[in-house]
């Protein structure tokens, strides 16, 4: 399509300007992390601080536990990741390769989990998660969060796998593998941009995610992940701005890092999801 | 498929191929229905119960929690917010997504990667930390009032979070603007699955840019327009997080959705003890709302697409 060099340029300068409107906020955050607390209040508009004060950052990883919570989100977010991408990846291959009995029936079902009304399936769950004797516990949290049907991940594996050249599988077995070696050794490695996709949506989603950790870390305070430690932060802390601003400015470094070197993987992931 | 499937003489190989499916599934499976079935199903069977949560489950009320719910002011105010909220932050999602996809779907148009990660930037933000930035840039003494007033635009700093009308505004745009990034992929995906020859033979034709888009790209975006609207519309009726760390409900209850009221009963004590039940049956209530609403839509896109574009879409779900 082509569009005149006015337009063009027109374009690029609302970009520009909206863009700059846009992650605003972030750069408030970071600079507002480096200012101290008189300069905060005084000078909100000047973004660039005075001094820089590092130590901001140094007070809330310690006193403010965010070390603490770093640590429960990045224990939680990476077994989360582990647990869904393999499940997803075996029910994938199963339904992608082989035509067994009941196999229309299995994606039905799966499809239609995503209509199924959940309400409010928070409370049961929490109720599960106490029947099991795993509540205060990284257990219960890790399994809370990788609950759930994953039908999108399942589905972007079945048909990746489905896609997948029948040949090779063939001369996989008559080199003598059988069904486990030949996923292990041939299909599971080949596919490894819908493990990556999978996985970065799921660790976004998990790191970020509020409300289940957040209902399961009322009675253990100590099992806070960062997005809920926030939070007690502003209640606990209320007036330490700058050290909050570090915190969230610490607790934002691994989704965006995963993001910035994974993009690729992620915008296929969901364009995926969304034309299949 | 590629297998026949006879009952009567099946091969040692493909039953053992159909095993090892099975054994595949099977965790998968077993986690479903633990964490996700069972729940789903008790969420039900708690709403007919009067629970603290803490005791045996023995004080069976029927529809008694679903008849109260109809009766409470609180309920409808958090019900009618959520609408509010889900409608005005679905429309200004949607448009403004739309028009971002458009130009950044060209791919003659330079530094689109970096445009798109900017734009995607909030996406990944966690919905806390949002809620801390975005209460203390418009807070009273915030960037927003000190910048406002150094520009002379007003005398008085204003107070976002404790007018109703303008809490409720300030959480549709903090809103939209966490969402539209996502969205905005969406449309790209959609933009991508028309085909490039359809506009090279419109061009041929002389159709300017107005005319394809109206022609063509429109038209063609109707099917997954349907499940984009299902999907951003849903989404925002199950609001939480940011209505949680941005309000908290406030002022008054004026910005507590639907979940939020959940929230407060299932596991606040702030009205004297949890009600599961209750909070279970306003639970309900708002799942076969979404369902309603996700059927409408479904009837929708089914309508858009009845015309062989329909059948193509569903053709690439049968590969799977």
């Amino acid at each position: 399509m082509t569009s005149s060099k006015t337009a063009r340029a027109i374009i690029h300068f609302l970009l520009i300007a909206v863009g700059i409107v846009w992650i605003y906020p972030f750069v408030w955050m970071v600079s507002s992390s480096l200012k101290d607390n008189v300069t905060f209040y005084k000078a909100a508009i000047n973004p660039i601080p005075e001094v820089f004060m590092w130590e901001n950052y140094s007070r809330a990883w310690d006193v403010a536990n965010i070390s603490q919570y770093f640590v429960n989100s990045v224990v939680i977010t990476l077994s989360t990741v582990v647990i869904v991408v393999i499940l997803s990846c075996l029910t994938g291959y199963a339904l992608g390769t082989v035509a067994f009995p009941g196999r229309t029936a299995m994606i039905g079902f799966i499809v239609s989990l995503q209509f199924i009304p959940k309400g409010y399936t928070i409370i049961p769950l929490y109720q599960l998660v106490k029947f099991l004797g795993i509540k205060d516990s990284y257990l219960g949290l890790i399994f809370a969060e990788s609950s759930g049907a994953h039908v999108l991940f399942i589905l972007l594996f079945a048909a990746f796998f489905s896609r997948f050249p029948k040949e090779i599988e063939e001369s996989a077995l008559i080199d003598g593998a059988g069904f486990v070696k030949t996923f292990a050794r041939v299909a599971m490695p080949n596919s490894m941009p819908i493990v990556a996709t999978a996985a970065i949506m799921q660790f976004i989603w998990t790191w970020s995610s509020f409300l289940t950790p957040l209902v399961l870390t009322i009675t253990k305070p100590g099992l806070k992940t960062l997005a809920v430690g926030m939070l007690s932060f502003t209640e606990l802390y209320g007036t330490d701005w700058t050290g909050m601003a570090a915190g969230a400015t610490i607790s934002l470094v691994p989704v965006i890092l995963v993001f910035i070197f994974m993009q690729r993987y992620f915008y296929e992931g969901i364009s995926g999801a969304v034309k299949s | 498929m590629r297998t026949g499937n006879t009952r009567t003489k099946i091969n040692p190989q493909l039953r053992r191929k159909y095993i090892w499916a099975y054994i595949f599934i099977l965790p998968q499976l077993l986690y479903f229905l633990l964490a996700s079935m069972y729940p789903i199903v008790m969420s039900y069977v708690y709403s007919f119960y009067e629970w603290d949560g803490l005791g045996p489950l023995v004080n069976f009320v029927g529809f008694a929690n679903y008849a109260e719910l109809l009766r409470d002011d609180m309920f409808w105010n958090s019900f009618y917010n959520a609408l509010i909220y889900g409608v005005s932050a679905t429309a200004l999602t949607i448009v403004v997504s739309f028009l971002l996809a458009l130009v950044l779907n060209d791919a003659s148009m330079k530094g689109r990667s970096i445009y798109r990660t900017l734009y995607f930037l909030p996406v990944v933000t966690v919905s806390s930390i949002i809620g801390i930035i975005m209460n203390n840039i418009f807070g009273i003494q915030g960037f927003a009032n000190q910048f406002l007033q150094s520009l002379g635009w007003i005398d008085e700093p204003i107070r976002f979070w404790l007018d109703p009308v303008l809490a409720m505004i300030m959480l549709i745009l903090v809103g939209s603007w966490k969402h539209i990034g996502v969205v905005m992929i969406y449309w790209l995906a959609g933009l991508q699955m028309i085909p490039a020859d359809l506009y090279e033979a419109a061009k041929m034709d002389g159709a300017g840019y107005w005319k394809m888009l109206m022609k063509i790209t429109l038209p063609l975006l109707k099917p997954v327009s349907a499940t984009i609207l299902l999907l951003t519309f849903g989404g925002s009726l199950h609001v939480f997080d940011l209505v949680k760390t941005l309000t908290d409900g406030g002022p008054y209850h004026h910005t507590e959705t639907i979940e939020l009221f959940i929230y407060q009963y299932a596991f606040a004590t702030q009205f004297g003890g949890a009600r599961v039940g209750y909070a279970s049956a306003a639970g309900v209530y708002l799942g076969l709302f979404v369902l309603l609403i996700s059927l409408f839509f479904g009837w929708l896109g089914m309508k858009a697409g009845g015309d062989g574009k329909k059948s193509k879409l569903a053709g690439r779900g049968g590969e799977a």
